[in-house]
C-alpha cells in the first residue's frame, strides 16, 4: 500500500494515541499540570475563601488558576520528544500537520481534564455561585480551544531552545492576553448576581472564537517551520 | 543621499513648530505639545514590529540570513520606540487624566506590545544556533503579530476608552485636527517612519558583519 493513502486524520489520531499512552505510562504532565491547579486553588481558598469577594475577582482568580496550571504542563508533550530524542522518527514518520493535530488535541484534553476538576472545587472552596452555568461551560470550552491552540506551537517552539521551563510562560502570555481578557470577562457575567445571559456577552464569545480559530489555522501553516530541521 | 538631508530638514521643522506655533490647548496648556512627539513614536512602534514580520517571513521563504539581520534590526528600534512611547504616553495621561497608569485599550495594547519585544529577545537569546534562532523567532514573530488586530480593534471595542476616538485611523474624525496640526503633525509621522527605516538599515548593518565575524572565526 503506498503510504499517502493513509489519511492525515490517521495520522493524527496515531500520534494522539501514542502521546495518550506515553502520558499514562508515566501521568507527568497530568501530574504537573493537576498538582500546580490544585496547589493554587488551595491558597485561594485559604486566603479568600470565606470572603464575599466581587464576580470580577472570582473571574479573574478562576483564570489565574487555569492560565498558570497550563503552562506548567502544556510544553510536555514536545519536550518529552526532544529529550527522549524522538522527533527524528517522528518527523519520518508523520507530516507536520499529522503532528500538529495529534498533539493539539492531546493538549487539548489535557486543558479539558483540568478543567473539569478545577470548576467545580473553585466553585466549592470559595462559594461562588454561578448564575449561568451553561455559560460558564461555553466560556471554559472556548477557552480551552484558545489556549490550547496559542500554546501548542509556542511548546514546540521552546523545545527547541535552551531555556525551556522558563521561557514557555514568558512567550505564551503576551499572546494569550486578548483570549484571557475575553474569558475573564465573560465569566464574571456568569458569576455575577445580575444574571446575564449569552446576549450581553455575545462580543466576548465572538472575541474567544475568532481567537481560537485564527491561532489553530496560524500554528497549521507555520509549524511546518518549526519542526522541520 | 537626499531623503537623509530632507528628513533632517522635515525633523528640524517638526521640533521647532511643536514647540512654537501652536497656542497651548486650553485644558492641559503647554504640555498639549508632547502629542507630536508620543504619537509618531507608537506609529513607529507598531511599524516596527509590521516590519520585523514582513521580513520573518520572507527569511521562511527564501532562507538568507540578511532578511533574519533586518527582523531583528526592525525588532530592537521597535523596543527602544515602545520605550519611548509608554514613557511619553504615561507622562501625556498623567497632565490629562492625572493617572500616570489606568489600563486603557491603548496602554494595555502598546504594554502587550512591550512584553512581545521582550519575548522575542527572550527566545533569541536562549537559542546558539544562528539558523535555528532565525527561525524559530521568525515564526514568533508572525504568530505574535496576529495578535495586533485583537489588540488595535477588538480589545477597545470591548473595554472603554480614555483616548480620543480614533482620531489617526478613522477618516472622518480628522475634522478634529486643525490646520496648523496637520502641518506639524504629517512631517512628524513622515519623519519618524523615515528615521526609523535609516536606522533599521544601520542597525542591519551591524548585525551583518557581527555575524560574518562569527562565522569567519568559526571556520
Amino acid at each position: 500500500m503506498p503510504k499517502n493513502s493513509i489519511s492525515l486524520m490517521t495520522k493524527a489520531f496515531a500520534v494522539l494515541k501514542k502521546d495518550m499512552q506515553c502520558e499514562f505510562r508515566t501521568r507527568y504532565a497530568l501530574n504537573a499540570i493537576m498538582l500546580f491547579g490544585i496547589t493554587t486553588l488551595t491558597v485561594v481558598s485559604f486566603s479568600v475563601g470565606q470572603k464575599n469577594l466581587p464576580a470580577e475577582v472570582h473571574a479573574a482568580l478562576f483564570w489565574i488558576i487555569i492560565f498558570f496550571s497550563a503552562m506548567s504542563g502544556l510544553a510536555q508533550v514536545f519536550i518529552r520528544e526532544e529529550e527522549a530524542k524522538t522527533s527524528t522518527v517522528l518527523r519520518l514518520t508523520a507530516s507536520p500537520t499529522a503532528v500538529y493535530i495529534g498533539k493539539l488535541t492531546f493538549n487539548l484534553f489535557l486543558l479539558f481534564f483540568l478543567e473539569l476538576i478545577i470548576s467545580p472545587l473553585f466553585i466549592l472552596m470559595t462559594d461562588v455561585e454561578v448564575r449561568n452555568i451553561l455559560l460558564l461551560a461555553t466560556v471554559l470550552a472556548l477557552g480551552a480551544i484558545g489556549l490550547a491552540g496559542a500554546t501548542t506551537l509556542i511548546a514546540a517552539i521552546i523545545s527547541k531552545s535552551g531555556a525551556k521551563g522558563a521561557l514557555f510562560s514568558v512567550l505564551s502570555f503576551p499572546i494569550l492576553l486578548p483570549l484571557l481578557m475575553g474569558a475573564i470577562k465573560a465569566t464574571t457575567v456568569a458569576f455575577s448576581d445580575t444574571g446575564g445571559g449569552f446576549s450581553d456577552v455575545s462580543s466576548e464569545l465572538q472575541l474567544l472564537i475568532s481567537y481560537g480559530v485564527i491561532m489553530i489555522t496560524a500554528s497549521l501553516l507555520l509549524f511546518e517551520y518549526v519542526w522541520e530541521e | 543621499m537626499w531623503w537623509k538631508i530632507l528628513t533632517f530638514i522635515a525633523m528640524c521643522w517638526v521640533i521647532v513648530a511643536a514647540f512654537s506655533y501652536p497656542a497651548p490647548q486650553q485644558q492641559i496648556g503647554e504640555a498639549s505639545r508632547i502629542f507630536y512627539f508620543h504619537v509618531p513614536q507608537a506609529w513607529v512602534s507598531v511599524l516596527a514590529f509590521l516590519t520585523s514580520m514582513i521580513y520573518s517571513i520572507k527569511y521562511l521563504y527564501k532562507g538568507n540570513l540578511v532578511d533574519d539581520d533586518r527582523a531583528r534590526a526592525a525588532g530592537e528600534l521597535g523596543l527602544v520606540f515602545c520605550i519611548l512611547a509608554t514613557i511619553t504616553g504615561s507622562i501625556f495621561a498623567k497632565i490629562t487624566w492625572h493617572s500616570y497608569w489606568n489600563w486603557d485599550p491603548r496602554e494595555t495594547s502598546i504594554f502587550i506590545l512591550l512584553l512581545i519585544y521582550g519575548a522575542y529577545f527572550g527566545l533569541r537569546s536562549a537559542i546558539e544556533d544562528p539558523e535555528r534562532k532565525a527561525k524559530l523567532a521568525a515564526v514568533y514573530a508572525i504568530f505574535a503579530f496576529i495578535t495586533v488586530p485583537f489588540l488595535v480593534f477588538i480589545v477597545p471595542r470591548v473595554m472603554p476608552s480614555l483616548h480620543p476616538s480614533d482620531t489617526i485611523i478613522d477618516e472622518s474624525s480628522k475634522e478634529g485636527l486643525s490646520m496648523t496640526t496637520r502641518m506639524i503633525f504629517y512631517p512628524a509621522l513622515a519623519s519618524f517612519s523615515v528615521l526609523f527605516f535609516w536606522m533599521m538599515d544601520l542597525a542591519r548593518k551591524v548585525h551583518t558583519r557581527e555575524r560574518q565575524t562569527q562565522e569567519d572565526s568559526l571556520s
